[in-house]
């Protein structure tokens, strides 16, 4: 995981107190004092795959838009295609530099409303992407609002997530939301939107609302029997289920096409890094992420590099763990495109040896989610 | 309060040593369980394999971080404890019970430098 390290002092979110009285293993992450774990990493991720986890995700930043030109803003610095999208709807894509690299990826939400989109951006970037969005928004007909502390966010996530989310917010309307969906509803006098997304590979919800509701739901999902999930677990679920984590596997380096994320980038229409992408697509590009499987339990960790069996390095480890719900040496790996195809034999160095293994798709775990 | 046996050697990266005539039998201290969270890999050397004192020859490894382990004392591997091989979490359940290697030691007089249990009770700040 990335950490953002500097002199500043950590921000904490407004769950703060609660994992402190949880006795959490707390960390610097993205500038904020966050929970890694409240008791076992096994535990927490088992119960996202089995049951139900509920994590303090309300260091994410939300970023709105609206104004006339919204639509045209939006698709102009968003990868994906925004003209179209029905009210309700989420896309996932990035924003990039016009060289193609990465300035964040996030989700863009069509709001009820006529001409308002929600940016929901990752917490280490908010203050980067609020300055590149107000760089970029001069000439257009809109205007963009950092509103990060004025919302909370839980994520809860699991198979069982619906029926929690359903009785605690005594709503059956969530159960109805697909995939990439939300409503928007009211909590303690407060705009409340349900999200069926998630960051894990299972079915679930991202819940915003303002900050003293967060602490209200957290409590009452705990009090249900959901169990309290730090971001260690984040980790582990979101790589098995072969999703990107800003800062390791997309960066101002490391481009979607790069990554393999290339469906999320619409290049039949304009916006910042089109042009650059689109030869990356035609030409190719000399890297690559690729998943590799190593046949022994020994773990490939970020930094680690990879290997021909001549001992030439061809890449580098970008995350990687044993895998708890598949039982294996897994990671994602950035390496040369002459090795990104798939059964290529690779080793990874680790520590004083090599570990045979072979380049397997990203997805590492079958996805559960919602229709 | 970490876990601390009497009458064993201890080094400042935590392993311990329980010395029977010329061989060191080497684990990691409580304290160091505790720090690593669930063990989920224990990475051993092969037995006849020669370490420097100070050397690395493993790592313990949980889901999030590994942690290098470092031979308090010079000598050949004469055995390892296959049984963490598939039951990592024994380090977990018993630090003192779950030894790593056997070592013959080449140089006895090296054990003059490890802690006492005290010294490393005062070392962890315990």
């Amino acid at each position: 995981m990335s950490e953002i390290l500097s002199n500043e002092p950590l921000q904490q979110t407004c769950l703060h107190q609660k994992h402190i009285a949880l006795g959490a293993k707390m960390s610097p992450f993205a500038g904020f004092d966050m929970p890694i774990q409240y008791g076992s990493i096994i535990t927490e991720h088992l119960a996202v795959r089995e049951k139900a986890g509920i994590f303090d995700v309300s260091h994410m930043g939300e970023i709105f838009v609206s104004g006339t030109e919204a639509e045209a803003f939006v698709n102009h610095i968003f990868t994906n295609e925004v003209r179209g999208m029905d009210k309700g709807k989420i896309l996932y894509g990035m924003m990039c530099y016009p060289d193609g690299g990465v300035v964040d990826d996030l989700l863009v939400y069509k709001e009820f409303e006529d001409n308002h989109y929600l940016l929901v951006v990752n917490a280490a970037n908010i203050a980067k992407d609020y300055a590149w969005i107000q760089e970029q928004i001069k000439g257009f007909d809109c205007r963009a609002v950092n509103a990060s502390d004025e919302w909370g966010q839980v994520a809860v996530q699991g198979p069982e997530a619906e029926k929690y989310v359903c009785d605690i917010l005594g709503d059956k309307a969530v159960a109805d939301l697909s995939f990439y969906t939300f409503l928007d509803s009211e909590y303690r006098g407060k705009r409340l939107i349900v999200s069926r997304t998630g960051y894990t590979g299972e079915d679930g919800f991202e819940l915003y609302t303002a900050p003293e509701g967060i602490v209200e739901l957290w409590d009452k999902f705990l009090s249900a029997g959901v169990q309290p999930c730090g971001l260690g677990c984040r980790d582990t679920l979101r790589f098995e289920a072969g999703l990107p984590l800003y800062g390791d596997e997309l960066s101002p380096e490391i481009s979607p096409v790069m990554a393999g994320l290339g469906m999320f980038c619409k290049l039949d229409k304009d916006f910042i890094g089109r042009e650059a992408l689109l030869k990356q697509k035609t030409e190719g590009t000399a890297k690559k992420l690729v998943g590799i499987e190593i046949e022994d339990k020994a773990i490939p960790r970020a930094g680690y590099m990879v290997e021909t069996e001549d001992e030439r390095e061809v890449g580098i480890v970008t995350t990687g763990y044993h895998s708890i719900s598949l039982d294996k040496s897994i990671c994602f790996a950035l390496v040369d495109s002459a090795y990104a195809s798939l059964d290529t034999p690779l080793w990874i160095r680790i520590r004083k040896k090599t570990f045979p293994g072979k380049v397997v798709k990203k997805r590492f775990y079958q996805t559960n989610y919602k229709k | 309060m970490s876990k601390i046996v009497e009458g064993l050697k201890y080094s400042e990266s935590h392993e311990w040593v329980k010395v029977e005539g010329d061989i060191a039998i080497i684990g990691v201290s409580d304290f160091a369980q505790k720090e690593m969270g669930e063990i989920t890999y224990v990475d051993v050397p092969e037995v006849d394999d020669e370490f420097e004192a100070g050397e690395d020859f493993g790592a313990l490894e949980s889901v999030k971080a590994s942690s290098e382990l470092y031979c308090p004392v010079s000598g050949k591997v004469v055995e390892v404890n296959e049984e963490l091989e598939n039951a990592p979490e024994k380090v977990n359940e018993d630090a003192f019970a779950a030894w790593i290697i056997k070592i013959e030691m080449s140089d006895t007089s090296e054990l003059d430098a490890l802690l006492d249990a005290e010294a490393y009770r005062s070392l962890i700040g315990e």
